[in-house]
């Protein structure tokens, strides 16, 4: 499977989701620039985390005006699968692939710790490996996880099983106590109605090799390898 | 030329925990009359435009796709003629 990782100015895992992707799983990932225009050669896009283009104006906002973004739009348009993690989400939700948006974590603080998520959608593309209610215990590291939709934009999310992570306990109880930063109903990740666009602030990609303290992460990608296997 | 003055503010129900903190602040500095507190960003872009009508237009478009994001942020500007 060919993985192509997007760096942008400021992105700061871009290595880490090479890493996970190529010698992890052994699979075929590239480096791509954020200038470039095509991206047709990929199987699957990761946009990373880190702090594109300084995360001035808005996290996100200016990365979505990178000539590679008009790329990833046409390839999700087109099915193929997009993974954004951390400010690669914030990205996703400025360039309007996915819905709401990104407030600053309700204490103000940057939370970078270990933190247990609840698999709500284990019937997508990046979570078909797991079964629902699975506790992950993921890396998290961010000043703005603070997710926000209106509330016609929540039950659609809702209704339509696009919540794929929540921030939980180690029992899988959602509460304030394992909200690192306020997102509305704990919510740690979303996916688009497609399918095939999957959002998230924790980071499967530092928790592929027991020396890095985890291996829930694994599932994401063991996920993405299952489902593209069987197209 | 035209100079815009633009204002970016959080929606009204939007939690603002920067506004939540300097409030806290004002009132651990004794202005117990402090009510409310919220940030926002403040923004001047100059514009060569040949009429108010044109610069109001193309500013306006600045702000729905760059400046402000609609699902959070509310804008609004004065525009300035410049000698």
């Amino acid at each position: 499977m060919r993985f192509g990782v997007v760096v942008f100015p400021g992105s700061n895992c871009d290595v880490d989701c090479h890493h996970a992707a190529g010698t992890v799983f052994g699979q075929k990932a590239e480096y791509v620039w954020h200038e470039e225009r095509d991206l047709s050669r990929f199987d699957c896009i990761i946009l990373p985390g880190g702090f594109s283009y300084g995360d001035y104006l808005r996290a996100g906002a200016l990365a979505r005006f990178s000539p590679v973004m008009g790329a990833v739009v046409e390839e999700a348009g087109r099915g193929k699968l997009v993974l954004g993690i951390c400010n690669g989400w914030q990205i996703l939700l400025e360039a309007g692939l996915l819905p709401g948006a990104m407030l600053k974590n309700n204490h103000l603080q940057f939370r970078c710790e270990t933190r247990y998520v609840r698999l709500e959608n284990s019937n997508t593309p990046f979570t078909c490996t797991g079964h629902d209610g699975q506790v992950l215990s993921l890396p998290i590291a961010h000043a703005e996880g603070n997710y926000f939709i209106d509330q016609v934009g929540l039950k659609d999310l809702e209704a339509q099983r696009q919540i794929v992570f929540r921030y939980a306990d180690s029992r899988g109880q959602v509460s304030r106590e394992a909200n690192p930063n306020g997102s509305l109903g704990g919510i740690a990740g979303i996916i688009n109605k497609a399918g095939n666009v999957l959002g998230m602030m924790p980071h499967p990609e530092r928790a592929t090799e027991e020396i890095l303290g985890g291996t829930d992460g694994r599932l994401i990608f063991s996920s993405i390898l299952q489902w593209w296997g069987g197209q | 030329m035209y100079k815009a003055k633009i204002y970016v503010t959080l929606k009204e129900g939007v939690l603002d925990p920067q506004g939540q903190a300097v409030r806290a602040g004002l009132i651990s500095q004794g202005f117990a009359a402090v009510e409310d507190v919220r940030i926002g960003k403040f923004m001047e872009v100059v514009v060569d435009a040949h009429s108010a009508t044109a610069a109001h237009a193309v500013v306006r478009e600045m702000c729905d796709r760059l400046l402000a994001n609609p699902v959070i942020e509310d804008y609004t500007f004065v525009l300035e003629e410049m000698a």
